[in-house]
Parts: structure tokens; C-alpha cells; sequence
């Protein structure tokens, strides 16, 4: 079973990569396509792309278990808005930052919302466990830390 | 100006240590070129053509004595022995090793400075006028503002990984002197009708490739809004700006494809989530902020009294008050003056200045102007609050240190970026060309005649030396790899910004003393009463200068 962490811990992962086809298989993640479809979609999962936006979701937002969003490079940040977006309108569920990010992206990450980190080299997420901690301070509100270092000082 | 508290002081060290173990693992093979590569760039160091470069941020320019001599030693120390001040109000550093810009970094930050962000995808260096709190023409001083902008960009982990750079200037005086219509973000501070103090919000203007002059999205902004707008602006750019093509990349490009109501409508859109959440800024953050930029303790001195002085001191040397008439400006407080110190001697590259000017250059701004210096965006220096009675005796130590040509604002006063000398992205040499041109008007009467007169070169489309707005513009360009120069007439950079149009085809090296001596010549035989180049331009526009620029070349 592929592995990730989660809210801090090196877990094993319940849910398998979306596949191609109309509906996703059972225990894996909806491409959007694939879950734009879905009827019920109370514990569902989807996985975003860039360039596929927040705006489909939500409306769902309560009902959704699990949003992964995709970084194919880690060059591209437009995940870091879907997650900073997506937590800002009121998703609690899991958010899940997979594909080709790296361990130097961890801060960042997790201060926008992210609470699971999937990397395409397994063998990275002890390291990546680390760097979570390289900064304890930041100026600027967001979702890990809602208060901006002014409100704080 | 600004002192750090434990937090920021936290922050600077934490990064230091993060960047110290990504440089461990970049040599250890354990990251690779890719990755590191925008790692390193967000600590400020390019590799370029003979070494790597590391460029050091100054916030909106400003630099206190200590701040000076610890540039001079690790100049010294890591480096050759000189630095460059670059168009960003930055310091610019041309050959330090890799291995050792962590502790570099280390060293800054015991001074509070750092170079995060002076590169890369990302935000940059907010930059404004280099006369901030001192000009008379100023509504208030801008630095605040760009104080809270620089806590809110660095490091936001929304925003590193933008499609593009990403720059934001503030302008709050009547000449705008940061350039703000050419920015990404421009702010300019106006007061309404009942003297409350608001932002103008421009978006989408740039340099590079693609020249714009800004949009204005917002006509007035509550300042307490400020950061969540710049966040609903950011949030738009970084989820559909173009990720496909570099060039078409930077935000005026998406901004001219929504067009500026669509781009303002979903600013607006992402701003309503985010208008009146923890980001709006409080009065304290204002009042703290201010408490930084105080007006310093200015001597009750008499204004005529100081002048007379003065007078008399110039009245018995031509050269100080031609110096004085040139370098030095008008002061808010009576019996100061802002002296601008001229990095644009003949035969030295535009912008350098060596560790011992810095050290002396620190030693002056103690004893005379308040223990600080600013960079400007014109690549001089500036001691912003010098007694009059002090001017003499600073005149004669600057000169001394090759501090005081005589020629700011005028043609050889040339912004240059450091071109193929040393970038790897130039497509020609700059610093040749400036020099050369400095070498042909060494004649001071001559380049005084001319009136102000702001000549750029850039080494490449990427506009470092901002070409664009030049009165006169020089590019460097290949053709069929061979290097040659590209001018543009009748750009600007104030508050009536214009971009300049291009002559024609391009030049060789050798013959641009030539082509900027006709152009001048035809300036001169056009020009009316009192008119400026810019005026003459405007009026009589390109054709006269293309004719006779060509005439003779062929
Ligand atoms: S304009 Fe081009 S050549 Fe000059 S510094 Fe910028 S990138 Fe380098």
C-alpha cells in the first residue's frame, strides 16, 4: 500500500490514484470529469489539475472527504491558491498536495491548507516529515496560522 | 528606518539555515540542477556567464552605516572588492561562490538584511521614491506602506511559485520617482477632498518584451484594505496567468487579454472572500510601521541664514556650485538639502562602487547625514539629510573618493545594467557603450546645455536597464552573432510615462558616440526656447531625428 503523510505522521494511503474511464473504480480518486458526474457525492474524492480551478467544488464542500490537487512540476503554484482557496470557503475535509513537489515546498504547503503530502519518490517523506518544521514563524495570515504576524506581535 | 524585532530577526535566521542545507544537498548531489534552481534563485543567486551573482535585497533602498560596512567587508571578504547598485535599489554582487553565499546570507542577516525574493518567480523588492520623508513635494511618506508590503511578501506561501516575477512600486509625490506606471502593482497615495489618504491602484504595466503602461483597477483603496486587495490581485495572476510561454507570462500580458474590467471584476470577486479577514491592517500595524520612519531630529536652523552661507561658499568656488546646483536638492526641514552622490564617474561601470567608498561613504553619513544612505533606482546613492552649512566640507571629501561628478540627471548620469560583461542572458555589452559615451561628452558646458536628459541601456530585452523609458533608449541585440544597438527615442518614466519608439535598424558598438552626437545635434538645431529633448521629441517627433541619425551613416 503506497504510503504519505497525514497531519504529521508517515501513513499508509486508503485511497487509490484517479484512473481513466467515465467513473472512477472503487477506492479511487475521481479525475473532476469523473466526479462532476457523481450523483452522490458525500465521501467522495477528487483530484484537481492545474488549470481545473476550485469553483466546481464549492458547492460541495461539505460533502467531499478527500481533495487532492495535482502538481505535475513543482514549478507550477497555482495549487497553493486551490488549497488556500478551497480551506478560505469552508472545506475541512482532507487536503492533499500530490505529485512532483519538493520536501523545500513543505512550509508553504501546509500553510495553505494542505494536512497530507503525497510524493511521487516515497523514499522523500522522512526528510519532507522534517522540513515541515524549518520555519516557526511567518508574517502573513493564513490557514495553518489565521492571525497575521501583526495581530500577534 | 526599520529595526527588526526577535520575529523577523527569527524568520531571517531560519532561512539562512534552510537555504545552508539546500546548498549542502545541492553539492551532495542529492537535489538536483532543476530543483535547486529556483531555490537558490529566491535567495538571490543567478549563475551568469563567468561566476554566479548574488543580488541583496534593500528595501525601498535604504541602508544605515553598519549595514554599509558590512556590504564593504563581505565585498572584501567573498567578492572582489566592489558592488553594484542596480535598477531595483538593490546591491548586486558579481562573484561570490556558491558554496559560500550561505554564509554570506548568515552575515547579512547579523546586520538585518537578507536577499530573499530579489529573484525567481515571486514576488520582488516593493521599491519607491529614494527621497521618501524628505522631499517638499511629498503628500506622505511612502516607506510604511512599503514597509508592510515587504512583511506580507516575503515568504508568503501562496505566492513563490507565480508564473512570473512580480514587482510592486509605491509612489506618494507629485513626481513620481519609482517608475510606478511601469510596474506590475503601482500604488500611488492621494488624498481626497478631506485629506484622507487612500491608495490608486495600477496593475499590468511593465517592461521586458512586451512594454505597457499600467491600468488603473482601483481609483481609491482604503489603506486598511491594501494587503487583501494585493492578495486578491495575486490569486487571479497566479491561477491564470499564462504558465505555457515565458514571454507571455508576466501579468500585464493577462491583463490585456481579460481586459482590465473583466481582470477588475475578478479581483473584486476574489477580494469579497477576503475583504475584513485577519489581513486587513489594523491602526496599530499603521502607527508601528510609522513609528520607524519618524522625522529625525532635524536642528531648528534658519533657511535664509543657511542660504547666505551658502551663497557665499559658492560665490567663491565655481566648481562646489556647480556641484551644489547639480547633486543637491531642496530639503522639507529648513537648512538641509539631500545630496545625491553620483556612482557615474567616466570610465567606471555605471552603479559600482568599491568597498572603500562604502566604508567611506558610511563614515560620512554618520558624521553628516543621520547614519543612513539610500540607493535609487537611477543606480546612485543619496545622503538624504545634510546641514547646509555641512555641504562644503562633504563636497570636498567626495571628490576626493571620485563621489562627485557633477551630472545627476543629465545625459552622462546613464543607467546601465551590467550587460554581457557579465549576465548570461545579454545579447550585447552595455557597460562598453555607456562608457563610451561618457568618454565622447566630457564636456560638461555641452551636457548642460542639453538639460535633463535620461539615456538607459539594456544589454536585452529583459529591460534591466530600462531602455523603455529613456529619453534616449539603447538595446543590445544579436544579429547573427554579432552585437548590436537598437535606439529608442521619447520614453519617459514619470507620471506621464511614454514608451519610446524604436529609430530604426540597429547600430554597431563602435559607432553609438556617433549616433547619440546626431541625435543630440538635432535636438539642438530643433529645440525651442527652454524646451527640454523630451519636449522637442513631443513636438516635433521621430522623423527629423531618423533622418539625420541615418543620413550619415551610409
Ligand atoms: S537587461 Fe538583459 S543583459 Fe541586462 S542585466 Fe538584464 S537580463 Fe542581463
Amino acid at each position: 500500500m503506497p504510503k504519505l503523510i497525514k497531519n504529521g505522521a508517515i501513513v499508509h494511503d486508503d485511497w487509490q490514484a484517479p484512473a481513466s474511464g467515465d467513473t472512477a473504480p472503487a477506492g479511487h480518486i475521481c479525475t473532476l470529469q469523473q466526479w462532476l458526474q457523481l450523483q452522490d457525492k458525500s465521501g467522495s474524492a477528487v483530484q484537481l489539475e492545474p488549470g481545473e480551478g476550485v469553483q466546481d467544488l464549492l458547492e460541495h464542500l461539505d460533502a467531499i472527504a478527500l481533495v487532492a490537487v495535482n502538481f505535475p512540476v513543482f514549478t507550477d503554484g497555482r495549487g497553493f491558491s486551490y488549497a488556500r482557496e478551497l480551506r478560505q470557503r469552508g472545506y475541512e475535509g482532507e487536503l492533499r498536495a500530490t505529485g512532483a513537489f519538493i520536501r523545500d515546498q513543505m512550509t508553504y504547503l501546509a500553510r495553505v491548507g494542505f494536512n497530507a503530502f503525497q510524493m511521487t519518490d516515497e523514499s522523500a517523506l522522512e526528510d519532507a516529515l522534517d522540513s515541515l518544521h524549518d520555519f516557526s514563524q511567518c508574517y502573513q495570515a493564513s490557514i495553518d496560522q489565521p492571525l497575521p504576524l501583526f495581530r500577534r506581535r | 528606518m526599520y529595526v527588526y524585532d526577535k520575529y523577523d530577526q527569527q524568520i531571517i535566521d531560519e532561512r539562512v539555515a534552510q537555504y545552508r542545507d539546500q546548498t549542502r544537498r545541492y553539492l551532495a548531489g542529492e537535489i538536483s540542477e532543476e530543483q535547486f534552481l529556483p531555490l537558490r534563485l529566491q535567495n538571490g543567486l543567478y549563475v551568469q556567464r563567468l561566476a554566479p551573482m548574488l543580488r541583496i535585497a534593500v528595501p525601498y533602498g535604504l541602508l544605515n552605516t553598519r549595514q554599509l560596512r558590512k556590504l564593504a567587508s563581505i565585498s572584501r571578504d567573498y567578492d572582489k572588492g566592489y558592488v553594484h547598485v542596480s535598477t531595483r535599489q538593490n546591491i548586486q554582487m558579481n562573484w561570490p561562490r556558491l558554496e559560500e553565499v550561505p554564509d554570506i546570507l548568515a552575515e547579512l542577516a547579523s546586520v538585518q538584511m537578507h536577499a530573499i525574493q530579489t529573484s525567481g518567480n515571486c514576488i520582488r523588492n516593493t521599491t519607491t521614491d529614494e527621497y521618501a520623508g524628505v522631499s517638499p513635494d511629498e503628500l506622505v511618506d511612502p516607506r510604511p506602506y512599503c514597509e508592510i508590503i515587504r512583511q506580507w511578501s516575503t515568504l508568503h506561501p501562496e505566492f513563490a511559485f507565480l508564473p512570473r516575477k512580480f514587482k510592486i512600486a509605491v509612489c506618494a509625490s507629485q513626481k513620481d520617482r519609482a517608475a510606478i506606471h511601469v510596474h506590475d502593482i503601482g500604488i500611488e497615495l492621494v488624498a481626497n477632498d478631506a485629506g484622507d489618504i487612500g491608495l490608486q491602484v495600477m496593475v499590468g504595466g511593465g517592461l521586458g518584451r512586451t512594454p505597457v503602461i499600467g491600468s488603473v483597477i482601483c481609483e481609491w483603496l482604503e489603506p486598511r484594505h491594501m494587503l487583501s486587495y494585493l492578495e486578491a490581485i495575486l490569486r487571479v495572476y497566479n491561477q491564470h496567468g499564462r504558465r505555457d510561454n515565458k514571454f507571455k507570462a508576466r501579468i500585464k500580458i493577462l491583463v490585456k487579454a481579460m481586459g482590465v474590467d473583466a481582470f477588475r471584476a475578478a479581483v473584486e470577486e476574489q477580494w469579497q472572500s477576503l475583504k475584513d479577514g485577519p489581513t486587513t491592517l489594523t491602526d496599530e500595524e499603521f502607527e508601528r510601521a510609522r513609528s520607524f520612519f519618524t522625522t529625525p531630529d532635524y536642528e531648528a536652523l534658519e533657511q535664509d541664514a543657511a542660504q547666505q552661507v551658502l551663497q557665499a561658499q559658492c560665490d567663491a568656488d565655481s566648481i562646489f556650485a556647480n556641484w551644489v546646483l547639480r547633486n543637491t536638492r531642496a530639503h522639507k526641514a529648513d537648512g538641509y538639502r539631500s545630496v545625491t552622490l553620483s556612482l557615474k564617474a567616466t570610465g567606471f561601470p555605471p552603479g559600482d562602487i568599491t568597498a572603500e567608498q562604502l566604508e567611506l561613504l558610511a563614515d560620512l553619513a554618520d558624521r553628516y547625514s543621520m547614519g543612513e544612505v539610500r540607493n535609487t533606482h537611477q543606480q546612485n546613492m543619496v545622503l538624504a539629510d545634510v546641514r547646509m552649512a555641512d555641504l562644503h566640507t562633504l563636497w570636498r571629501e567626495l571628490q576626493g573618493a571620485r563621489l562627485a561628478t557633477p551630472n545627476i540627471g543629465y545625459l552622462t548620469d546613464i543607467i546601465c545594467c551590467p550587460g554581457g560583461d557579465y549576465c548570461s542572458l545579454a545579447n550585447a555589452k552595455s557597460i562598453p557603450v555607456a562608457e563610451a559615451i561618457q568618454a565622447r561628452f566630457d564636456d560638461l558646458d555641452y551636457v548642460y546645455d542639453l538639460g535633463p536628459l535620461d539615456l538607459n541601456i539594456s544589454g536585452c530585452m529583459n529591460a534591466c536597464g530600462h531602455h523603455h523609458v529613456g529619453h534616449i533608449g539603447i538595446l543590445g541585440v544579436d544579429k547573427k552573432g554579432q552585437e548590436f544597438y537598437q535606439v529608442s527615442l521619447g520614453g519617459n518614466q514619470g507620471k506621464d510615462a511614454s514608451l519610446g519608439k524604436i529609430l530604426g535598424p540597429s547600430f554597431k558598438q563602435e559607432d553609438m558616440p556617433d549616433v547619440v552626437e546626431r541625435i543630440l545635434s538635432t535636438y539642438l538645431s530643433l529645440r525651442a526656447e527652454e524646451e527640454t529633448f523630451l519636449d522637442t521629441y513631443r513636438r516635433v517627433g521621430i522623423e527629423p531625428f531618423k533622418e539625420r541619425a541615418y543620413a550619415e551613416v551610409n
